[in-house]
C-alpha cells in the first residue's frame, strides 16, 4: 500500500528553514514562515485554483535547485506557481536582484493604470498601491498615452473600470469556479486584452458579487458604495447571519450609524476564504439584519486605522525608514583634520587672538 | 544696586549761561520733534493698508479651480484624512453628463466644509492634495467671527472665484526659495 502521510520537505528562505508538505509552492511556503519573507502577489488567489504566474509580483531567486541538484535556477522564479523541492534555497528580500526585479514588475503593472486614486473606491485597501508603494520606484519612464476604455456596467451592481485593470484573470476565475456558467472572461489578446462580459450578459449568479473582493485593483467597484465614502473614513466591523445560501460571515463597513458596504472578510493576505452571496452583500444593510462581533482587525500600518487608534498602538509603516535607509549618504568628512592647529597657527587672525589676550593664555 | 552698565548718569553740574536762557533747548526739542514728520513712518494704517506677509503665509483655505473654472477638488479625503486637527470633512458625489464644465474629474466634492474653529492653519492639507485643489492663501485672513455657524466653512466661502482668481508669487517651495534667493 502506498504511504500516504504527507511527503515533508526542507525548504529555506532568506535563510529561515521551513517544513512543508511536498507539492507546495514556495509562496505558500514562504507564507508559512511569515510576512517578513512572503512575496507579495497580485494574481496568485490560494482560495481560487489555477490562479497565479500572470503577474510576476512574486519573482524570486533560487540559489539551489534541491538536495539533489543543488545549482541554481537561472531565472527568477514566480514563486506562486513553482514548486518547492526538498533542500531548496530561496532568496526573497535578501537578494538584490530580486528587488530590482520587483521594480521592473510595477513599471510594468502601472504602464497602463490610469494612476487615478484619489478618484477610485478602491484606494487604501487597494493590492496594487500597496505593491508599487512598497516594491516600486517614485517615478515613471512611461512617456506614451495609456490605453483608455470606457467604463462598463456588469450587472446592475458591478462596475468594470477596464483602464484600471491589470488582468490578473483573478475575476475570471471566479466566474469559473463559483459560478455555474460564465458570462464574462478575457477577449482579444496581448495588449488589448479587456475584461468583459460576453455580449454584455448581465451576471445574475448568486455569488457573482465576489468578484468586487477579489480584484486586487479597482476595476471591478461596488455600484452601490460607489464615491459613497473613502475607505480610511469608514469604520469596519465584523459580523455575521444566518444565510441559507452562503456562511454569512462578513465584514460591515460603517459610516456612521449607516451601513454603507457590505464585504467578504479577508484574510492577512487579503484573500477571502468564504465567498458571500449577493443577498448579504447588496440587500442587507442595516444594523439589525446583522450579529456583531467586534471591529474587524485592521493592520496598524493601514490607512484604515487611520484616525481610530491612539497613537501609542500605531506601529509606524517601515517603508519611509526603509525608503531613507536607501537613501541615506555618508557625510564626506575625509578632511584632514590636524589636532595641532599647525595651519591655523600661522593665521594672521590667529596670531591677533593671541596678542590680544596674551594675559588669558600666558597663565 | 547697578544692574545694568547702560544706566546713564544724571548731570547734576550747574547750567551753563546758554541753558539757563531755556529758549534755544525749547527750540533744539521741537526741531527733533518736527524731524520727524518727514521721517519714513514704521507703522502702517493696518485694516486699510495690509503689510505683505511672505509667499509662504497660511491664511484662509480656497479650493481652487483650474484655467478653465473646473472645480480642481475630487473628494479624495487625503486633506481630511491629513489634517491633525480633524477640521475638514466632505461629501463626494458623482459627475452627471453636463457638468464637465463645472468639475475636473468624474468625482466632485458635492459638500466640503473646513471648520475653522478646528483648524491651526498648519498646511498639512495643501501638501497633501494631490490635485492641488486645496491652498492657504497668504494674502487673507480668516476674519473674526460671532457665532459658531459662522465658523464652519462651506464651498460657498472657499471655492475660487474666477474673477477674482487667487494667485501667488510662489506655489511651491522651490519657487519660493529662488524668491528668497532674489530679494537677498
Amino acid at each position: 500500500m502506498e504511504n500516504i502521510a504527507p511527503q515533508l520537505i526542507k525548504v529555506t528562505i532568506d535563510g529561515k528553514e521551513v517544513q512543508v508538505p511536498a507539492g507546495t509552492s514556495i509562496l505558500e511556503a514562504a507564507r508559512m514562515i511569515g510576512p517578513e519573507v512572503a512575496p507579495p502577489a497580485m494574481c496568485y488567489y490560494k482560495p481560487l485554483k489555477g490562479t497565479g504566474g500572470k503577474c510576476r509580483a512574486c519573482l524570486v531567486k533560487v540559489t539551489a535547485g534541491s538536495e539533489k541538484d543543488p545549482r541554481p535556477m537561472p531565472k527568477l522564479v514566480a514563486s506562486c506557481i513553482t514548486q518547492a523541492q526538498d533542500g531548496m534555497k530561496v532568496e526573497n528580500y535578501s537578494s538584490p536582484e530580486v528587488i530590482e526585479a520587483r521594480k521592473g514588475v510595477v513599471e510594468f503593472l502601472l504602464i497602463n493604470h490610469p494612476l487615478d486614486c484619489p478618484v477610485c473606491d478602491q484606494a487604501g485597501e487597494c493590492h496594487l498601491q500597496d505593491f508599487s508603494f512598497e516594491h516600486g520606484t517614485g517615478g515613471t519612464r512611461f512617456e506614451e498615452d495609456r490605453r483608455t476604455f470606457e467604463r462598463e456596467d456588469i450587472g446592475d451592481k458591478i462596475q468594470l473600470h477596464m483602464n484600471r485593470c491589470i488582468l490578473c484573470y483573478r475575476c475570471v476565475y471566479t466566474a469559473d469556479q463559483i459560478t455555474n456558467k460564465r458570462v464574462h472572461g478575457v477577449m482579444n489578446r496581448g495588449d488589448h486584452s479587456e475584461i468583459s462580459t460576453y455580449i454584455s450578459n448581465a451576471i445574475d449568479n448568486d455569488f457573482s458579487g465576489n468578484m468586487i473582493d477579489v480584484c486586487p485593483v479597482g476595476a471591478l467597484t461596488d455600484k452601490t458604495y460607489r464615491f459613497k465614502n473613502r475607505v480610511w473614513f469608514s469604520k469596519p466591523v465584523d459580523a455575521h447571519c444566518d444565510c441559507e445560501k452562503c456562511s454569512g460571515k462578513v465584514t460591515l463597513w460603517y459610516r456612521g450609524e449607516e451601513v454603507i458596504r457590505v464585504t467578504a472578510r479577508k484574510n492577512q493576505w487579503g484573500e477571502v476564504e468564504e465567498f458571500i452571496c449577493n443577498t448579504c452583500r447588496y440587500d442587507r444593510k442595516k444594523t439589525s439584519d446583522w450579529t456583531i462581533e467586534g471591529p474587524m482587525k485592521v493592520a496598524r500600518h493601514s490607512v484604515i486605522s487611520a484616525n481610530k487608534y491612539s497613537n501609542k498602538l500605531v506601529e509606524k509603516p517601515s517603508f519611509a525608514l526603509k525608503y531613507a535607509a536607501q537613501n541615506y549618504k555618508e557625510v564626506d568628512d575625509d578632511r584632514p583634520y590636524d589636532k595641532n592647529l599647525s595651519e591655523i597657527k600661522k593665521s594672521e587672525d590667529y596670531k591677533a587672538l593671541m596678542a590680544k589676550n596674551e594675559e588669558f593664555f600666558s597663565k | 544696586m547697578q544692574l545694568t552698565d547702560r544706566s546713564k548718569k544724571t548731570d547734576k553740574s550747574e547750567m551753563t549761561l546758554l541753558e539757563t536762557l531755556y529758549l534755544p533747548e525749547i527750540a533744539r526739542g521741537m526741531g527733533i520733534t518736527l524731524k520727524h514728520f518727514f521721517m519714513k513712518k514704521p507703522t502702517i494704517r493696518y485694516p486699510e493698508q495690509k503689510r505683505y506677509l511672505g509667499p509662504v503665509f497660511r491664511g484662509h483655505h480656497i479650493l481652487k479651480r483650474d484655467e478653465q473654472g473646473r472645480e480642481r477638488c475630487t473628494a479624495c479625503g487625503l486633506c481630511a484624512v491629513a489634517c491633525p486637527a480633524e477640521a475638514i470633512s466632505m461629501v463626494a458625489a458623482e459627475r452627471v453628463k453636463g457638468e464637465e464644465h463645472l468639475y475636473r474629474e468624474e468625482k466632485y466634492a458635492a459638500a466640503y466644509e473646513i471648520n475653522m474653529l478646528r483648524c491651526i492653519f498648519c498646511g498639512l492639507c495643501e501638501e497633501a492634495c494631490p490635485k492641488e485643489a486645496v491652498y492657504l492663501r497668504h494674502d487673507k485672513f480668516v476674519p473674526v467671527f460671532t457665532s459658531r455657524e459662522q465658523v464652519i466653512y462651506g464651498k460657498d466661502q472657499l471655492v475660487e472665484d474666477m474673477n477674482d482668481r487667487y494667485e501667488r508669487d510662489a506655489w511651491t517651495k522651490e519657487e519660493m526659495q529662488k524668491l528668497w534667493d532674489k530679494q537677498k
